[in-house]
């Protein structure tokens, strides 16, 4: 007997209409629409489409969870031994309802489920380390290369057959790291690969590194007597006691801490939450770290307006890229809703 | 303010003032305490003078 699938597309790709469509709720429709055609035929006689679940864009992103447990529920009652999402390649709204959905599913129902979406679509950053996500084009027309390997992927699962490397698989990067043998030792690796790289010659990396970007500078202060100035650490200084429970590596968060009145951080007031390096400098001194002393002395003194009032912190130990540019937005909104005109960022 | 500078130029960081040590960025616990103070306060003004500094481009401040 053939799998049963359940799919999840958008009001576009099922025909209701564009952007002007894009507040649709959600409706249930037997059997295949769209793109279900094209996954039709690459699943073959070994599954089979039997719902597709359709929900605007816009009404996905106003209900995250409702439309998500909605689509739990959509499962359940179609029996579904799996679920397709997608592919949504780099539309942005629909990637992330695609890749919540996906780990909702697998969450509630613990069943295999695949989407897939563009690299740099918001929903891979959220959800890759929880769903298999194969790699897309950025728009529709990847969607011949894109049908065969979700089908593919999802095939294997629901088999029970282990996914290969992502290279392999046509995935993106769950970011796991894997123990593997070789005849080569690492030194011999690793100039073979530096012998290749001066020739011009391709290579593969055995470990990707992240993308860093670029930023545009601000224009200096203009007068620094009147600014007001803040301070920002991902050295991990917070009040004793780590109120917030930052975490010592790879944090989930940040703190906000008020400092009207102090004039230096003493040993035993405040601390560091950070893991990674030697604490005992930073637990004597939290200064050493965080200069509220100068800069209390700086202020006194005129050379800058203000010390703004309020600090932030978090630990940078192992922390990913995308979680610290995520504080980093937050935390410069608030800075920017203070009127904060710079800002001295310290780390260890 | 940072003391693996390649860190700080990797991530896009324009105004960069290098540091004394990872466990100390702004301090050494080497030095007096009134000595230790100056030191922090000659890279604290060093960041302002950073902040105040138009750039075009990724700067380190090494004085």
């Amino acid at each position: 007997m053939a799998y049963r699938v359940i799919h999840y597309i958008n009001q576009f790709f099922a025909g209701i209409g564009g952007e002007e469509k894009a507040d649709v709720a959600p409706e249930v429709r037997e059997g295949v629409v769209g793109p279900g055609m094209a996954l039709k035929g690459a699943l073959g006689n070994e599954a089979e489409i039997v719902a597709t679940f359709i929900c605007g864009d816009n009404h996905f992103a106003n209900n995250m969870e409702a439309v998500s447990a909605q689509v739990v529920e959509a499962a359940r009652k179609y029996r579904a031994d799996a679920l397709i999402a997608g592919p949504a390649f780099n539309a942005g709204r629909y990637g992330t309802a695609c890749a919540s959905v996906c780990a909702a599913v697998k969450n509630a129902l613990d069943i295999p489920v695949v989407t897939a979406l563009y690299r740099e679509n918001p929903g891979v950053d959220l959800f890759r380390k929880e769903i298999p996500i194969v790699e897309a084009a950025d728009s529709a027309r990847g969607m011949g290369k894109a049908v065969p390997a979700l089908a593919r992927v999802l095939l294997k699962q629901l088999k029970g057959e282990a996914l290969g490397a992502p290279a392999e698989e046509g995935l993106l990067e769950k970011g796991i790291r894997q123990n593997m043998f070789y005849e080569q030792p690492g030194a011999e690796r690793a100039v073979s690969m530096l012998i290749k790289k001066l020739k011009g010659e391709p290579f593969v990396t055995e470990y990707a590194m992240p993308v860093f970007d670029r930023v545009t500078p601000r224009p200096p202060v203009a007068d620094m007597r009147t600014a007001r100035i803040a301070l920002v650490t991902s050295g991990g200084i917070v009040p004793f006691g780590n109120p917030d429970h930052i975490a010592a590596s790879s944090a989930q968060n940040f703190g906000q801490y008020d400092i009207t009145g102090v004039t230096d951080l003493l040993q035993g007031k405040y601390q560091t939450a950070h893991g990674g390096y030697d604490q005992t400098y930073a637990n004597q001194d939290p200064d050493r770290v965080l200069p509220v002393d100068v800069l209390r002395d700086l202020e006194k003194e005129g050379a800058i307006g203000s010390l703004h009032p309020v600090f932030y912190s978090t630990v940078g130990n192992g922390t990913a890229v995308a979680k610290a540019k995520s504080f980093g937005i937050e935390i410069g909104k608030r800075l920017k809703d203070a009127q904060v005109q710079a800002v001295i960022l310290t780390s260890t | 303010m940072c003391t693996i500078v390649p860190i700080s130029l990797s991530i896009g960081a324009n105004r960069i003032v290098p540091t004394v040590s990872i466990p100390h960025p702004l301090g050494n616990p080497e030095l007096s305490p009134e000595a230790e103070k100056a030191l922090r306060r000659e890279l604290v003004e060093r960041a302002l003078k950073a902040l105040s500094t138009p750039v075009d481009g990724q700067t380190v401040f090494n004085k």
